[in-house]
């Protein structure tokens, strides 16, 4: 029985491969922060991590003591300083010096975290199938999540640097997302400012804010009454119903947009926000109904029973007994509804000609031009997204729940 | 004899039930009446315009112009002088039926003689024109002496416009019917291209959409700290605005100085000179001794259609996954099940429903995608799906019984799927 089994040669390929993603990251955050031209050292990095981690997962599981770690957290800094030429960075060691050490340390930490969590529990030694599995597969999940965050972190964290750099500096250096502190907060927020100050963007966010809650009032007051006809009471046609309330939500808009713009222009309802406030009430209300129905559904029959027996009448029922149960499901489905509205951009876009009726999809379009420097494109990308993702955030679990439970059974 | 019979059930609905249903249509009543507005008749009126020779021109209504003047000399009382007014169909295409105009003339010019389709009550004048066909003019003479007062104080006879009343034509409601629309759509060369790039389009963004997904809720699913915060991070491209992130998409992938991702890759020493993702559409690749073209601004607009979509198959999938007991698992577990055993033998099965919704549902929805290619691409370089192309007709070259035309097959096509759909979609108690 050899003391180094499959379990180890694993080790080393992981380790190898965390050694060259942490060199990555960490070069490229590196690069974003001070804009120097830092250069990934990738196969440094893979050297380095792979002799880190044959000493780390050559000790046995219970032998791996946090004086182990540091010991291999230490030796991945000197492999990695003498394989790269002593450029960890890519860069001689005289430029900011303090920060590339940092750097190097916190390379070090995250490969040597990474190689301990993948290898926790498993020794050196040759395993079953079962954990070579376990391992495998962690080392799966945990470049999963790195890759995940990074691709959906990556276009939102470009979306704001745009914004508060200038035209001159975004072209001259594309990868310098170092924020400038010293030129004061008027110049660091200038594009926002004149966003507001010049491109109107203050009205914009007052319609888009309106046209969003007025489709969220209009939208609840037809889908609750109708979601609970089709979720409770019986009448001929009601199973085709709701079925044909989600046929409705798969109508593509850009077929009714030919025709609404056609017929909006000749009513004179077409360059309006009560245009908008009628046709996104009608494309959401099906949506709405049919997660509504779900939650109804939901509610025990035996508790509207209940109230009927009472004498009360089928709509004192409806509004004493199924509504206030129903209630967190009405803010799901408003959230929703409300993202959906604020989000639009189509009819906005063909409707509105008039600057004083935009809503934020639209002005953004409008920004969306070579005449306009590309950091106020990208400020008025984070106007329209704040609103809409701090609401999401903050009601989150809510609209989770909503969206699952209510709209898709499987 | 009849005492005999058994007790019937009753026929019908009774009193209750009967009760019971007009509610229940009262209260869907005005989600019908707003749907059947916005969503369904628009729906028969595309098929309707898809039919017609309309252009977006045609949107504005014709109507009459009008020209009044006095027409000669006015010096001393019993000067005669026309009063012309010369009337005109603003339209050169579409007819105007029923023109009737009604002027209030000066009370201070005598009127001698009017126009033989006028008549004259007091100082108002009202005449009937009949019908105007496209591009017609003609004037309407009315023949009138000046008095002292209007010598004191001349009236320009403009002062009081003429109004007028007239049935304009509609080229949306008149009987012009034309199969021109659907002969340009599938004669069109690119029509079949752009059915490709379509299902193309729909059959990868699905199929990455839910594949990410799959992993997402998989990640997701493990317990580790900070993973509500990731959890909300990963829904964030489902949740922002389009535009948004479709234009800092743009931005990120642009060819030019200043384009992030180019520079990154060339700084990573992937690539050697910039390219052009957005608006390159092949790129040949040479592989073991074989070429073939990929294309690159195609499968672009797909990576970001999953990058914005995965979001909502994560959390379908996590949902059902939270709801499957652990027993099951447990049992695997003591039965000497792997991990990627238990994925594919018990995971996989229980989650077959909900993928199998998901989808179906994301394929029409992908199918029916505008916005994302519009913001990205604008159609171009290869990346000009059926929804595109409904654009390009309708508002590009302005033809909108064209547009129509290829949003009648997006919407035949949709239809073949949505039968699909409720045929295979696993039964709920719906």
């Amino acid at each position: 029985m050899s003391r180094f089994g499959n379990i180890f040669y694993l080790c080393l390929l992981f380790g190898a491969l965390w050694g060259a993603i942490a060199t990555i990251l960490v070069t490229l955050l590196a690069l974003f922060i001070s804009g120097e031209l830092f250069q990934p050292q990738v196969t440094a990095g893979a050297i380095a991590g792979l002799v880190t981690a044959g000493v780390l997962t050559g000790f046995t599981p219970e032998r791996r003591t946090l004086g182990i770690c540091v010991l291999s957290a230490f030796i991945f800094v000197l492999v990695l300083t003498v394989t790269s030429g002593a450029e960890p960075l890519g860069l001689a060691m005289s430029t900011y010096s303090f920060g590339q050490l940092i750097a190097v340390v916190v390379t070090a930490w995250l490969v040597t975290f990474a190689i301990n969590t993948t290898a926790k529990g498993f020794g050196p030694s040759r395993e079953r199938r079962y954990n070579v599995e376990v391992i495998c597969l962690r080392f799966v999940k945990g470049f999963g999540i790195v890759a995940f965050t990074i691709a959906v972190a990556l276009p939102f964290f470009v979306m704001v640097m745009m914004s508060l750099k200038n035209q001159q500096m975004l072209l001259s250096n594309p990868l310098d997302f170092s924020i400038n502190f010293e030129q004061g907060f008027t110049a660091l927020f200038r594009s926002y400012i004149e966003l507001f100050t010049q491109y109107h963007f203050g009205s914009y966010l007052m319609n888009s804010a309106l046209v969003s809650v007025v489709t969220v009032l209009i939208t609840l007051f037809f889908a609750v009454p109708g979601a609970y006809a089709v979720a409770r009471l019986k009448f001929p046609g009601q199973h085709f119903l709701s079925r044909s309330i989600l046929l409705i939500y798969m109508v593509p808009m850009i077929v009714l947009v030919i025709p609404l713009y056609a017929i909006f222009s000749q009513l004179g309802m077409r360059n309006t926000l009560w245009g908008l406030m009628l046709v996104y009430p009608a494309t959401t209300i099906p949506v709405a109904l049919y997660m509504l129905q779900g939650y109804f559904r939901g509610i025990p029959a035996e508790l509207e029973e209940a109230g009927l027996m009472d004498g009360l009448s089928r709509l004192n029922v409806i509004r004493k007994i199924t509504l206030p149960l129903a209630l967190p499901a009405m803010a799901s489905v408003a959230l929703y509804v409300f993202m959906i509205a604020w989000n639009e951009f189509l009819f906005a876009f063909m409707f509105l000609d008039n600057v004083d009726l935009y809503t934020l999809s639209r002005g953004i379009a409008e920004l969306n031009s070579s005449e306009v420097p590309r950091q106020h494109l990208m400020a008025g990308a984070v106007i329209a997204t704040v609103p809409v993702l701090a609401l999401f955030l903050w009601f989150e679990r809510f609209l989770v729940a909503g969206l699952t439970a209510g709209s898709v059974k499987g | 004899m009849s005492d005999d019979r058994p007790p019937q059930p009753p026929k019908g609905l009774g009193p209750l039930a009967k009760r019971e249903m007009r509610f229940a249509y009262m209260m869907l009543l005005p989600t019908f009446a707003i749907v059947l507005s916005v969503v369904l008749f628009p729906l028969f009126a595309n098929v309707w315009i898809s039919f017609k020779p309309v252009t977006l021109g045609d949107l504005r209504a014709p109507s009459i112009l009008v020209n009044e003047r006095l027409m000669g000399d006015v010096e001393a009382v019993g000067d005669e002088a026309d009063i012309r007014y010369r009337i005109r169909n603003s339209s050169r295409q579409s007819d105007i039926a029923a023109v009737f105009m009604t002027d209030e003339l000066p009370a201070t010019l005598d009127i001698l003689n009017v126009d033989d389709r006028c008549t004259l009550d007091g100082s108002v004048l009202a005449c009937d024109l009949g019908d105007y066909e496209a591009g017609k003019r003609e004037d309407v003479i009315v023949r009138v002496a000046a008095t002292q007062a209007f010598l004191d104080a001349p009236i320009n006879v403009k002062d009081t416009e003429a109004a007028f009343e007239f049935d304009p034509e509609n080229v949306l409601i008149n009987d012009d019917f034309t199969l021109d629309n659907f002969r340009k759509v599938f004669n069109g060369s690119d029509f079949w291209p752009v059915l490709w790039a379509s299902l193309y389009y729909t059959i990868a963004g699905t199929i990455g959409a839910l594949v990410m997904g799959l992993f997402a809720a998989q990640l997701m699913n493990m317990t580790f700290r900070g993973r509500s915060f990731l959890r909300g991070l990963y829904l964030s491209p489902y949740v922002a605005p389009v535009i948004a992130v479709a234009l800092a998409w743009v931005l990120l992938l642009d060819p030019g100085p200043g384009g992030t991702l180019n520079a990154l890759l060339i700084q990573l020493g992937v690539i050697d000179g910039p390219i052009n993702f957005l608006g390159q559409r092949v790129a040949e690749i040479r592989f073991l001794g074989l070429s073939f073209d990929f294309p690159v601004a195609l499968t672009v607009v797909i990576i970001f259609e999953i990058w914005r979509y995965f979001p909502l198959a994560m959390l379908f999938i996590l949902a059902r996954m939270q709801s499957v007991s652990t027993d099951i698992y447990e049992a695997a577990e003591i039965d000497g099940a792997t991990p990627l055993q238990q994925f594919r033998f018990i995971s996989l099965p229980q989650l077959a429903g909900i993928m199998a919704v998901l989808f179906l549902l994301r394929f029409i929805w992908t199918f029916n995608k505008f916005d994302d290619i519009f913001l990205l691409t604008g159609g171009a370089a290869g990346t000009r799906t059926l929804t595109v192309n409904v654009y390009e007709q309708a508002f590009a070259v302005s033809n909108l019984g064209a547009g129509a035309a290829v949003a009648v097959v997006v919407f035949l096509i949709l239809l073949v799927f949505s039968v699909i759909f409720f045929k295979f979609s696993p039964e709920d108690d719906a």
